[in-house]
């Protein structure tokens, strides 16, 4: 483990030694005669001076390499013996030099790309009478190739019009004759990497300037982030043009930005309720209400209050001890081919927590008295409060109670979490009138439960089934307090 | 010549004048450069005690051989004097230098126009530190790949830019006040006001409105330091045309900002600026950005502090005209080839940062009161820093030390000059070996160095007829750089083989500033290759990046080893 043994790892050489022991590009000269058998039609001469700038094995357990940085641009001219390319193996990076005199027509694999080792990084040509030839062979070849950087030609002839594409709003300054074009650094850096001619852009930055974001627009890739003020997100590589070339028709869907008006990122925990909420969408669910009397339930909340028994604990008590009779509706589908029946009874409760929302659980909530739930209810809140909840203690559930009655809901219609079969949205309990049997009427508290549930599992009868005894737990809520 | 110094520098850095069989070498490589290590705020308290002490034993030294008095043109020197040593300047230099003289046992005054700390607490290294602070971890908070793969996840970083202004204030405040405390402790007179040498051994300050004193020491050492360097044609308005006096303010962070010169301060500020979300663009009067540093090394800089950035360049032009935004203009820039003077681009920005390199302070020091004639504003020193005058003869008891002589304008190596003229005045001869002092620029990652670049050390071997070699590490095979998922950067060693001499040592890396000093300590106290290489490191560090580069280096079978001081004891 002592890395003085690791001896293998370092670069360490002479200088005097450092030319010779330079990898060389071009392995042999069979290349050109392969080139020449596989494309007879070709006239000799012209063939065999293109060629190909491969990706050398720089170490034995090399089986691919990134390109750290191309020294020598397209259209420069190399002569024997010059560092061309700097590629970075799995141990150190290394300038690679060229064997042959030429002029570099195309880059195939551009910079920060990797490729295996022996495909084509870059092209060669002997003159410049070739480069087009050249230029067309590397279209062909990043077309054709399997490296998972995406080739940078197709960008470039997917990409729609690009003027047009400007809006029209931030207005240039007042321009004197012809002007040249004025463009931010990251803007050309993007602009050689997504193939944009600058030139054809109008900058809509300060003083008519082309800034990134025209540059991603013109290339049509997503802003990949949005700097807000000081709110910096910056040095965001333009991380996958892939998805951005695939779809190209996903960012006129977005709707411009409405001027003025400031884009606050989420934090941790927005983001994950934002990751869940879109994740919900694939579970096919319904909704199943139920009205539920409170009387009895509101007698005995007077009753436990003074003992420090909460309205949510009640209410938990009593889902816990209808899911011990309806197991299905404590039960989850993991993979969408079977049920999976949890052991315990684990009752996640969403509450809102500034700016976020996350769901303590009580666990084994059938199991617990009354009081001891209520107890633990205290300390979720307490360290939710602190941000302090270990994630057992807000991921465990397996059945989410919601209650907006306290503000006044009657009824609403929860989201199902991920990895949940069901999830009940308690509304307020009010006075209502209602006629019994015998055509009597009375006043009423009653309260309506919605349920939401994953129909893959659970269907309408099982939760009209649970809701039923939910309601009977809650009318005579003797049976909470044992 | 000078004005294409003066883009990129204001100051060659090889004229060292160290060892004399040396031969000086070629004024090659500029640099412009700012930046310090500043020594330990005080020796601690042990000091005091000592130069109580001492002090007594101050009339009984006798007056060096050396020094002769020599002073026709202003009176007879006095006979007895207010101090033993006069300090100008209460920079690092200057204050490296009084905490010395007090151990030492001098009767020490500093005099100071502006505020204890100098250019380096005040406006330079100190308060970029904080700033760079700031940039290194914003920059890991924001680079998501490097979060995912040590299994980090954060949400989007921010800033808020007067806290990070405020940070750096108060950082400059904090250190300014430890170093007058240290000062005052020890028993430093500080002298407020503006000094001038009025005549051999004799100094008056004060301050604008108030009657001038007087004051008369033995030696005097001026250490005034420098200041930004604006080339002519450039207009600093200190919003948007900045030097790195109102950039250290943060006042703003511009979404586009030019920096005329890609020396250290350059460098460091496109740092701070791209990791707060600005986009550069560099203006160098060379052909090449960075230089001043190996060329290696700056290769690997470029490829990892400026491609992947939001930086752009422009290599061998000069800014002949800057103008500030002004009437709903941006800062425009008007660029020539430096060669062919042609004009050949004008730009537009937000703002320019102009770090051309930084002018000697020592305008009204009165130096003609002593006939001496600076040069580009340098005042000419020997090895010793003791100052030269007009006709070439030394002026007795007159030192330079620092920014001011333009030797090597780096706090340390400031505070070095300074003690090795303290040594030299309490009658031990020093000369400091300039080779020897580190040099770092504090980006992300950092790079450092000691003595000979490959270039330089090449041609310094073939005048003198021996071999060098080179021999290199990377980061990458280092278990503490894995393990913190930065192993980009190298460490390169520039030897003898045939006697195993450390002749130049360049890390760019992870803390590469403070992985410099076992070098730069081997060089000063002429360890060898052969010896150190079996010095032991913890595992596992940094450190080891050195370890290995000293162990991977190729010394001569028939190089001498030093033979062990003493005998090996069992523990």
């Amino acid at each position: 483990m002592a890395s003085p043994f690791l001896s293998n790892c370092t670069i360490s050489f002479s200088s005097s030694l450092k030319y010779s022991t330079l990898p060389r590009l071009f392995p042999s000269v069979s290349f050109s005669s392969i080139r020449f058998k596989s494309t007879p039609r070709r006239i000799l001469t012209v063939r065999s001076k293109i060629r190909e700038i491969f990706m050398p094995a720089l170490s034995s357990t090399m089986t691919e390499g990134k390109i750290v940085s191309w020294v020598k641009s397209e259209g420069d001219l190399l002569s024997k013996g010059e560092s061309v390319v700097v590629v970075e193996s799995d141990k150190a990076d290394m300038d690679v030099e060229t064997f042959y005199d030429g002029i570099l027509a195309a880059i195939v694999v551009g910079e920060g790309e990797t490729a295996p080792v022996g495909a084509a990084i870059g092209i060669l040509a002997e003159t410049e009478d070739e480069i087009a030839e050249a230029k067309a062979k590397a279209a062909s070849k990043s077309g054709a190739s399997t490296r998972s950087a995406p080739p940078p030609a197709p960008a470039a002839d997917s990409t729609p019009a690009p003027p047009k594409s400007t809006p029209a709003y931030a207005a240039p300054t007042v321009t004197e004759g012809p002007r040249k074009t004025v463009a931010t650094p990251y803007a050309k850096k993007l602009a050689k990497q997504h193939k944009v001619d600058i030139e054809s852009l109008v900058g809509t930055g300060p003083y008519g300037r082309i800034t990134p974001e025209d540059i991603e627009a013109a290339a049509g890739i997503l802003p990949s982030k949005t700097n807000v003020g000081p709110v910096v997100v910056a040095e965001v590589k333009p991380a996958a043009p892939t998805k951005a070339t695939s779809d190209s028709s996903a960012p006129s869907s977005i709707p411009p930005p409405v001027p003025g008006s400031t884009v606050v990122p989420f934090t941790t925990m927005q983001a994950a309720v934002s990751k869940n909420m879109v994740e919900s969408i694939s579970v096919p669910t319904f909704r199943v209400g139920y009205p539920v009397t409170t009387d009895a339930l509101d007698a005995l909340y007077e009753k436990v209050k003074p003992k420090g028994v909460t309205m949510t604990a009640l209410l938990a008590k009593a889902a816990a001890m209808a899911l011990v009779q309806h197991p299905v509706v404590n039960s989850s589908c993991k993979d969408g081919k079977s049920f999976s029946y949890n052991s315990n009874i684990n009752i996640a409760i969403a509450v809102a927590i500034n700016g976020g929302l996350i769901t303590p659980v009580l666990q084994d909530a059938d199991k617990l008295d009354l009081y001891l739930l209520s107890q633990k209810w205290k300390e979720l809140v307490e360290k939710a409060r602190a941000k302090q909840l270990q994630p057992q203690e807000y991921n465990s559930g397996t059945f989410t109670l919601s209650n907006l009655g306290m503000f006044g809901v009657d009824r609403f219609d929860a989201i199902l979490p991920p990895g949940q079969g069901a999830i009940m949205a308690v509304g307020a309990s009010k006075p209502t009138v209602v006629a019994d049997a015998d055509g009597f009427f009375s006043v009423k508290n009653k309260m309506l439960v919605n349920v939401t549930a994953d129909h893959r599992i659970i269907y309408g009868a099982d939760l009209a089934a649970f809701l039923q005894t939910f309601s009977k737990i809650v009318e005579n809520p003797e049976s909470l307090t044992l | 010549m000078h004005s294409i110094c003066s883009q990129a520098t204001a100051v060659p850095r090889s004229n060292f004048a160290f060892d004399s069989h040396a031969p000086a070498l070629p004024t090659s490589k500029p640099i412009n450069l700012r930046f310090c290590g500043l020594r330990k705020e005080a020796f601690g308290f042990s000091g005091l005690t000592h130069s109580c002490s001492s002090r007594v034993r101050f009339t009984s030294r006798g007056h060096s051989k050396r020094i002769s008095a020599s002073a026709e043109n202003n009176g007879t020197p006095p006979k007895s004097f207010d101090y033993d040593l006069i300090i100008i300047g209460a920079g690092v230099g200057g204050h490296g230098a009084a905490l010395h003289a007090v151990e030492k046992g001098l009767k020490t005054a500093i005099i100071e126009g502006d505020v204890v700390g100098g250019t380096c607490v005040n406006r330079g290294c100190v308060p970029s530190k904080a700033l760079l602070a700031v940039s290194g971890k914003m920059r890991e908070l924001q680079s998501e790949h490097h979060m995912k793969a040590l299994g980090l996840q954060v949400s989007a970083a921010g800033y808020d830019r007067q806290g990070v202004a405020d940070h750096a204030n108060n950082l400059a405040s904090k250190i300014r006040s430890n170093l007058t405390n240290s000062m005052k402790a020890l028993g430093v007179d500080i002298l407020t006001g503006f000094g001038t040498v009025v005549g051999p051994q004799k100094v008056k300050y004060g301050k604008v409105g108030f009657p001038d004193n007087i004051v008369t020491a033995k030696d005097i050492i001026i250490a005034t330091g420098s200041v930004p360097f604006v080339p002519k044609g450039i207009e600093v308005d200190g919003k948007t045309v900045i030097t790195s006096d109102h950039a250290l303010k943060l006042e703003s962070v511009p979404d586009w900002i030019a920096i005329v010169g890609s020396g250290y301060i350059g460098l460091e500020f496109s740092d701070v600026y791209t990791a707060l979300g600005s986009e550069v663009t560099f203006i160098e009067a060379l052909d090449q950005l960075m230089p001043g540093f190996d060329p290696e090394i700056g290769k690997l800089a470029q490829r990892v502090l400026i491609n992947p950035r939001k930086i752009d360049y422009h290599t061998g032009v000069f800014a002949t005209k800057i103008t500030p935004a002004k009437d709903g203009k941006p800062v425009t820039i008007e660029l020539i080839d430096a060669k062919t003077k042609e004009p050949k681009d004008t730009l537009e920005v937000d703002a320019a940062l102009i770090a051309t390199g930084r002018a000697p302070f020592t305008n009204g020091l009165g130096l003609e009161n002593i006939n001496v004639e600076t040069q580009r504003g340098f005042v000419p020193v020997d090895e010793r820093m003791r100052v030269i005058d007009a006709n070439g003869n030394l002026v007795p008891h007159l030192y330079c030390i620092g920014d001011a002589n333009g030797k090597m304008m780096l706090a340390h190596a400031a505070s070095a000059q300074g003690i090795s003229v303290v040594e030299q005045v309490t009658g031990r001869d020093h000369v400091l070996n300039h080779l020897s002092i580190p040099a770092a620029c504090f980006t992300h990652p950092e790079i450092s160095m000691v003595g000979l670049t490959e270039p330089q050390a090449r041609e310094k071997a073939e005048k003198e007829g021996f071999e060098v070699s080179v021999a290199k590490t990377s980061f990458k095979a280092n278990t503490k750089a894995l393990a913190e998922n930065e192993g980009e950067g190298i460490a390169k060693l520039i030897y003898r083989p045939d006697n195993g001499e450390i002749l130049g040592v360049h890390i760019f890396g992870l803390h590469a500033a403070d992985l410099i000093h076992e070098a730069s300590n081997a060089i000063a106290l002429g360890t060898r290759i052969q010896d150190i290489k079996f010095a032991v490191h913890a595992h596992p560090t940094l450190s080891e990046v050195l370890d290995e580069l000293f162990k991977s280096a190729k010394v001569k079978a028939t190089a001498l080893s030093h033979v062990p001081v003493s005998e090996p004891v069992a523990v």
